[in-house]
């Protein structure tokens, strides 16, 4: 919305700052003013506003300058007018508000004008327009918008003689039809409050007029109406009707009852300045029990130790004494529109000298529907005084109590980054296809549906469900590098996902990892297969801070972390596996499956990992538990074995581990040769067809005892022998 | 290398100091490779030929007998000079020349790690920041009922506050009370209404957490982003303790000398409200492109927390236990504020597109390494 500092000043006389100040000034008591445009020599500043959605009275420029009038202390000049007098009437024009519309229409006023001239605007109309650069169309249609924005109450003015018989405010017929002001034919619903006159709807009110009884060039007679309507129903015809009004923004704020008259009067006089007079008296109808929860509300109480209990400790407070005084209460909220009276707290006690009694009861302005409370008048004492006037205290501090899942998380984080995976947050959207595709479905959570959740009104298609898996989200945040030529990704995020039903959706914490590059070989594993490996240790990683740590050695296979080679339909069969620990899968992972690669134009593999951290978040952090370190010197013994490829590591740490030998310590596979095609020498030629080379190392140690030359061997024996079983051959 | 031995005139101190001075300068400018460590050493400290054995032999044979003592100490500093010259010499490591060393100057190799997102580390600050205050954290679901997210924040249905706050609805709640339909929460204001529920006064709770709305994104919109919102209840709080929370977590956030500024706003559940400035971190208040030469960047909304949240909270207590009034307006009072944190981060550092947070591109998270 746009104010004018000239119009806003031709209502309060002697503001001595300048238009800037008073922006400023405006600004600091929350009327808003986002820019000040100069308007050149003469005409002032256009100010921008941003008035808050509960001060509909600001919404002109009256409004404001009430707030520049209560500011500076200042008087604010009366909206008077001066209208022809009127030629008498054979009857009064007839106004009737149906029985069923009462509630909705709490004041209806009509006054006719006869013998109207219809010509553009001048004067002051014309002159304001041209600065606010709204567009004129004709005296009668801008005097309607020029008193909108002058003081904020929206008339409509009709060709009273498209008017058949008088005005009946009524519900609409449910399909009835009407043709509204911008060409639109709309079908009505029978909650739609309609001006109707006997025969037929005019308008729907509040929200816009007809196109039948609209002002043209050859309009004679005009029946300007002022009215007031119910916030709720102009909101719901405004909404159904996609119809967002000057009229219906200010109806469903909640607009002012005794402003009908006055908005009447000055629309009238407008019209009139061309020619014309009024025929009767102003037909007023009011429902007085609109008019009792509206403009005649009640006084509320507003008490001094109310205000200083909310408001606290002011810059200009002096010992013992706050500036927060009965005074400035009265001077603010008389400013204000408001009329207080000194209420006796207690009869029988005299008025002391503590003003902390000080209680007033408060008539509220009919313009002010969102003062309704105490609290809402200690509020505008505040505003109005200044909230930078207030001073910096602190309240008492209350101990920390630390979030039962803040350790687990950030060691999670901080393991992941010093892994060297970068933090993302991906959308929390997904489409159909991606939920379809990319649902956990091995989730243990039996008792609570894991359905996927729609959205009523997505953002877009990609967007219809929300994420039930970090998966999709991943992907495109890969492929979002790989398209930007960033070859290199590891990242990780820590979401939520949503499964379960329209009833009841279950938000679960998971974890992803994205993982793409060009991967060196290590010594156990070639380059094509790293990424998987690299995703491996770091699931191993994350769950050793939870649980123990995965040890080669262990023989309960059942307590330690597994994996499987199975693994959801999203990752490559044979090139991803399922992370279960205590025997419940906790984490998938491995190369994005060809199709989703392809239907992604993905130029490089990528690799995936999804991990429910709901069940990982269940197992308390692991403390660690120090062992004595034994003083005896290690001994390090190599063994290099030939095996069949359907030998697998888990097999052979497995028979290892059964030789029970309580002095080997470690078991660990060194490097793995398999004859490459490319064998650049003869000798290269390590393992025959199908078999590959297992360099081993086994380290024995006790805590006793230096070991002895004559055990050493004979446990190399025993583990050749286990090894041998398996089908391994030791190579010399 | 047949250079003159420099002429002493005068033995009295300040001649001497100047000459060594002078001697003390070649050494210095005398600047050598590795390689002339050895050729540097003879050049100097040369047994026969050495030019310090020729200067102390030629100005030691013409000093006077009480001039020996500190042309000698000055000789022997002189010495030391020339002799850490050379050790720091021999242990440099050898520029990009010697063919068996390594070549120092190509990159390192350990693979650097992760980099966290500068929102969330943003976010965790904030999060610091009130816990140092005596702030707890308190957390609550993304997808809220619309009593939570709006009813109990006195935000009625059918209200003009609504349309301030794009709402996202999940499909299949038309059938059910519109209390229960679920949504995807607008503010991370509903975790206020469960804390209080949960929980009698004091309450002291800082929230931080992932909000929707029904915005289409553009460089400063989102649909997805993150917010940090306070809550503190207790008897006696004030207004002018949320000024000088507020005040005091902008100084700590963004240092000392900033300064904050309160303006009258609105929010359906705060009574007093307010939005909080604060004096431009790059300008400080001068004025620049980063604050619209206003010199004031607008950071967050807060205010009093509005009595018909707190009958709200009793009204739902009292289902637990009819007695329930530890939320009697009349005898406590609090405060909230909330923040959102994207254009927190944004302003920090000179972010200019929104999306970039969401984009997990490894250029855009690199730059916070």
């Amino acid at each position: 919305m746009n104010i004018l500092s000239n119009w806003l000043r031709s209502y309060v006389h002697g503001i001595t700052a300048d238009d800037r100040q008073l922006a400023e000034d405006l600004t600091l008591r929350g009327i808003a003013v986002e820019g000040v445009h100069d308007l050149g020599l003469g005409n002032g500043h256009l100010f921008e506003m941003d008035i808050t959605t509960n001060r509909v009275d600001a919404m002109n420029h009256y409004g404001i300058a009430r707030e520049a009038a209560t500011i500076y202390n200042l008087p604010l000049a009366p909206l008077d007018t001066a209208l022809p007098a009127a030629q008498p009437a054979p009857n009064p024009f007839s106004v009737q508000i149906a029985p069923e519309a009462q509630s909705l229409c709490g004041r209806f006023t009509a006054r006719v004008l006869r013998n109207v001239t219809i010509t553009p605007s001048t004067g002051q109309v014309a002159g304001f327009f041209a600065l606010l650069g709204s567009k004129p169309i004709s005296n009668a249609v801008d005097a309607s918008n020029f008193v909108l924005q002058g003081m904020g109450h929206p008339t409509h003015a009709f060709d009273l003689d498209k008017i058949d018989g008088g005005i009946v405010v009524r519900l609409a017929h449910k399909g009835e039809r009407l043709k509204l002001l911008d060409g639109s034919e709309r079908t009505l619903e029978a909650d739609d409050l309609v001006i109707a006159d006997h025969t037929k709807a005019l308008s729907i009110a509040g929200v816009m007029g007809g196109w039948d009884s609209m002002i043209t060039a050859e309009t004679k007679n005009i029946l300007v109406e002022a009215a007031w309507f119910d916030p709720v129903s102009i909101r719901r015809s405004s909404r159904r009707h996609g119809l967002h009004t000057d009229a219906s923004h200010r109806f469903e704020r909640g607009a002012d009852l005794n402003a009908c008259p006055v908005a009447n009067a000055l629309v009238a006089e407008l019209i009139l300045q061309s020619g014309g007079a009024p025929e009767g008296e102003l037909v007023d109808v009011i429902v007085p029990s609109v008019a009792a929860r509206t403009a005649n509300r009640h006084p509320i109480a507003l008490s001094l130790r109310q205000v200083r209990r909310h408001l606290g400790t002011t810059l200009d407070d002096q010992p013992g004494q706050s500036a927060l005084t009965a005074d400035l209460v009265r001077q603010v909220l008389t400013a204000l529109g408001c009329t207080l009276t000194e209420a006796a707290t207690n009869g029988l006690q005299p008025i002391t000298s503590n003003q902390q009694q000080t209680t007033f009861s408060v008539q509220l302005p009919s313009w002010r529907l969102d003062l309704e409370r105490e609290i809402d008048l200690v509020e505008e004492v505040a505003r109005v005084y200044g909230y930078n006037r207030f001073a910096n205290t602190l309240p008492t501090a209350l101990p920390v109590i630390a979030h039962p899942l803040a350790a687990a998380e950030s060691a999670v984080r901080a393991r992941l980054l010093a892994l060297g995976y970068s933090e993302a947050i991906s959308s929390s959207f997904a489409s159909e296809a991606d939920g379809a595709a990319f649902v956990t479905t091995n989730r243990n959570q039996q008792s609570t549906p894991h359905g996927l959740i729609a959205l009523e009104n997505p953002l877009s298609d990609e967007a219809r469900l929300l994420r039930p898996s970090l998966a999709p989200g991943m992907l495109t945040m890969l492929a979002h590098n790989l398209n930007r030529d960033v070859r290199e990704v590891r990242l990780f995020e820590q979401g939520t996902i949503f499964t379960g039903s329209a009833e009841q959706v279950v938000e679960s914490p998971s974890l992803s990892l994205g993982l793409t590059g060009d991967l060196p070989p290590t010594r156990l594993h070639n380059a094509k297969d790293a990424a998987v490996f690299e995703l491996k240790s770091v699931i191993e990683s994350l769950l050793s801070l939870f649980a123990a740590s995965v040890d080669a050695l262990s023989t309960s296979a059942a307590s330690a972390l597994a994996f499987s080679p199975d693994a959801p339909a999203w990752l490559q069969p044979g090139r991803s596996a399922t992370a279960l620990l205590n025997g419940a899968p906790i984490a998938c992972f491995g190369e994005l499956v060809a199709n989703q690669r392809e239907a992604r134009k993905l130029r490089q593999p990528v690799f995936l990992a999804v991990l429910d951290l709901d069940a990982l978040y269940r197992l308390p952090l692991r403390r660690a538990a120090a062992r004595e370190l034994s003083r005896f010197q290690a001994v390090e013994r190599d063994f290099s074995f030939t095996f069949a490829d359907a030998v697998q590591w888990r097999t052979i740490a497995q028979a290892i581990a059964a030789l029970a030998i309580p002095e080997l310590t470690r078991l660990t596979p060194v490097e793995i040769f398999r004859d490459a095609k490319t064998a650049s020498a003869p000798a290269a030629s390590v393992a025959p067809a199908g078999h590959y080379a297992l360099l081993l190392r086994c380290v024995f140690q006790s805590t006793q005892r230096t070991l002895r030359e004559d055990e050493l061997s004979e446990w190399s024996t025993r583990l050749i022998a286990a090894l041998s079983a398996l089908g391994g051959t030791i190579r010399t | 290398m047949n250079e003159t031995i420099p002429q002493l005139l005068n033995y009295d101190e300040p001649s001497l100091d100047a000459a060594f001075a002078t001697l003390a300068d070649e050494v210095r400018a005398e600047t050598f490779s590795p390689r002339d460590a050895e050729a540097f050493r003879l050049h100097w400290l040369g047994r026969k030929q050495g030019r310090l054995k020729l200067i102390s032999d030629a100005w030691l044979k013409s000093a006077p007998a009480d001039a020996r003592k500190p042309l000698g100490i000055r000789f022997n500093q002189l010495k030391q000079q020339i002799e850490v010259a050379l050790a720091a010499a021999v242990a440099a490591p050898p520029a990009a020349s010697a063919k068996a060393g390594l070549d120092i100057t190509l990159p390192g190799s350990v693979r650097a790690p992760g980099i966290p997102h500068p929102l969330l580390k943003t976010m965790n600050e904030i999060v610091a920041v009130f816990h140092d205050l005596g702030y707890s954290t308190a957390l609550g679901p993304q997808v809220e009922s619309d009593f939570y997210n709006f009813e109990a924040l006195n935000f009625p249905p059918n209200h003009p506050a609504r349309d301030t706050q794009d709402t996202l609805l999940l499909a299949g709640q038309q059938a059910r009370p519109s209390r229960d339909r679920l949504l995807m929460r607008t503010h991370t204001s509903p975790v206020q209404i469960r804390s209080m529920i949960a929980q009698a006064p004091p309450i002291r709770i800082v929230v931080p957490g992932k909000v929707h709305r029904n915005d289409a994104a553009d460089a400063t919109h989102s649909p997805v982003f993150h917010q940090v919102e306070g809550l503190c209840v207790d008897t006696g709080i004030t207004f002018s303790d949320l000024k000088g929370t507020l005040d005091h977590a902008m100084k700590a956030l963004f240092g000392s000398s900033v300064k904050t500024r309160f303006f009258p706003s609105f929010f359906p559940f705060t009574e007093p409200s307010a939005d909080v400035q604060i004096s431009c971190i790059f300008c400080a208040g001068a004025g620049c492109r980063r604050c619209k030469h206003s010199g004031w960047i607008e950071l967050l909304g807060c205010g009093m927390v509005d009595p018909t949240v707190f009958s709200s909270v009793t009204e739902e207590r009292r289902k637990l236990n009819p007695a329930a009034d530890a939320y009697n307006p009349a005898k406590i009072s609090g405060f909230a504020f909330g923040m959102g944190v994207e254009r927190i981060a944004m302003v920090q550092h000179g972010i200019s597109d929104i999306g970039q947070f969401y984009s997990g591109d490894m250029r855009f998270l690199e730059q916070f390494a």
